[in-house]
């Protein structure tokens, strides 16, 4: 079948290919946000550095970023009724794309607390907080300057990996460009609209993504180059890519 | 006001503080010199219990740091009634450490806000007038990064100033300044030490130790050799090890 330009404007606007681009983007926003939660947490336990935090810690981000998210996200629909967890699509989409995307959070948070300086928790200790008080005052803030472009690689990345959420027959953009395939065969021009609208989710984030980092670097640095400057400063962490 | 009893300290193997024994009047100034790796730094960071000492105790104004004495043994205290703890002890690091994403106020303010929960307008106040009292009035909304070595530290000292601590540990405090800032550093040590405050001080500024010293502790190898009055020490050292001391700065 040649290119149709009428076929590509025709679905370029279509209501289920936007309702598949609007599923795409709740659904990273959302995971997005619960993995951030779930990575913290995990982080400031294994900084903490209990044994038992820190046995969990490896168990959990070994067993997530060991295996494939297309493995969780089957095993969480139909493997977890087998122990009669029974959960809807949406439901399973979220925590398997949560909990997987935690891992990932979790090793960027731990690294960026680790990358600040150990003189930092003994001034704040020698003030008079307490560990906890420090870390929030004194080594989060500095962590997560750090921690913002590599997460924000995560969030690009997340906006690609919902259309594994399709093997679970969730609707979001991949699945709804694939219906359409089936019934009308417009594979370039069904995959075309895809990709105009991956990448102008991935765009629009990438302009978000500058704005917070400037905002975040402005604080420290208005010396541009200053031994302060995380602008110039290297990432701690090479990001990772989830699947 | 600092009583350092026999303590004792190990990194593993290695025998850092071996039965230090000091006991610091209110409002003295104490110098600890020695060589490097002779344990000055490692005993003031027992003091305010950043280290955990092994044997014997540290009590600041009668209080015994970091642990509670139970029929005899030592019990770790809980990190909130050690906190509590080092608000009375000031500490300035050789490398500054103050917060980067701080300005100079915020750094000073960081103590009475975070740990005494003061007033923020009245915590600035405070930080303004120590920010004047070690020259740096103009910096108030400066970050580290754009101010000197020889400024950060004053900056750090006004922050542990801020919370009006009993006494005040100074951990080769010019140790990583460029030579020209090290003297706005030590005038504002000097200038502190005659308001009163009980200070230990480990320098490798000679010169000043003997200027503003009240006592001179002189360690080495993780043992006290010697403990006199500046004028004693630099003229007549007693032991053998520290007259090698005073010989070779003398040489300098």
């Amino acid at each position: 079948m040649s290119w149709s330009w009428s076929a590509f404007l025709r679905y370029l606007p279509a209501g289920f290919i936007l309702h598949g681009v609007w599923t795409t983007v709740w659904l990273t926003a959302v995971s997005m946000a619960c993995g951030i939660t779930i990575g913290l947490i995990a982080a400031i336990l294994y900084v903490w550095g209990h044994p038992v935090a820190r046995a969990c810690y490896a168990g959990y981000t070994t067993l997530i970023r060991g295996t494939p998210l297309l493995v969780q996200l089957v095993f969480v629909y139909s493997g977890l009724p087998a122990f009669g967890i029974r959960l809807g699509v949406a439901e399973s989409a979220l925590l398997a794309l949560s909990v997987n995307e935690g891992a990932y959070v979790a090793e960027i948070i731990r690294a960026a607390i680790e990358a600040v300086h150990r003189g930092q928790m003994e001034a704040a200790q020698a003030l008079g907080m307490t560990y906890w008080k420090a870390m929030r005052v004194v080594l989060l803030p500095q962590a997560a300057r750090t921690a913002v472009p590599p997460i924000g690689n995560q969030v690009n990345s997340m906006l690609k990996s919902t259309s594994l959420v399709s093997v679970i027959s969730m609707e979001e953009l991949f699945r709804a460009t694939e219906e359409a395939i089936q019934s009308s065969f417009r594979v370039l021009e069904l995959f075309a609209v895809a990709s105009i609208y991956y990448l102008a989710l991935t765009g629009a984030w990438t302009l978000i993504q500058r704005a917070i980092e400037r905002r975040l670097a402005r604080s420290v640095t208005r010396r541009r180059g200053g031994p302060g400057d995380y602008r110039t400063m290297p990432p701690a962490i090479e990001s990772v890519t989830p699947t | 006001m600092v009583e350092v009893l026999d303590v004792h300290k190990f990194y593993g193997s290695l025998h850092a503080l071996r039965g230090i024994t000091v006991r610091v009047a209110p409002g003295e100034v104490i110098v600890l010199v020695g060589a490097s790796g002779s344990g000055k730094s490692t005993l003031l960071r027992c003091i305010n219990h950043l280290e955990r000492v092994d044997r014997g105790r540290i009590l600041v104004d009668g209080h015994l740091i970091g642990h509670r004495e139970e029929r005899g043994r030592l019990v770790n205290l809980p990190d909130r009634i050690v906190a509590g703890q080092r608000t009375e002890i000031g500490m300035v690091f050789q490398s500054f450490n103050l917060f980067p994403h701080m300005t100079a106020a915020e750094n000073v303010m960081s103590g009475p806000v975070h740990v005494r929960r003061a007033p923020r307008a009245a915590a600035r106040r405070t930080a303004a007038e120590l920010l004047e009292r070690v020259g740096l009035e103009d910096k108030m909304q400066a970050y580290p990064s754009e101010l000197s070595g020889g400024q950060q530290q004053r900056v750090a000292i006004a922050r542990a100033l801020a919370m009006n601590p009993k006494v005040m540990l100074f951990d080769e405090p010019t140790s990583a300044l460029d030579p020209e800032t090290i003297k706005e550093v030590l005038d504002v040590i000097r200038q502190l030490a005659h308001t009163g405050v009980t200070m230990l001080i480990a320098t490798h500024e000679m010169g000043f130790a003997r200027e503003i010293s009240d006592r001179i502790v002189f360690m080495d190898q993780g043992a006290i050799v010697e403990e006199a009055v500046p004028g004693q020490f630099f003229d007549h050292p007693q032991s053998a090890r520290s007259k090698a001391f005073v010989d070779a700065i003398l040489a300098r």
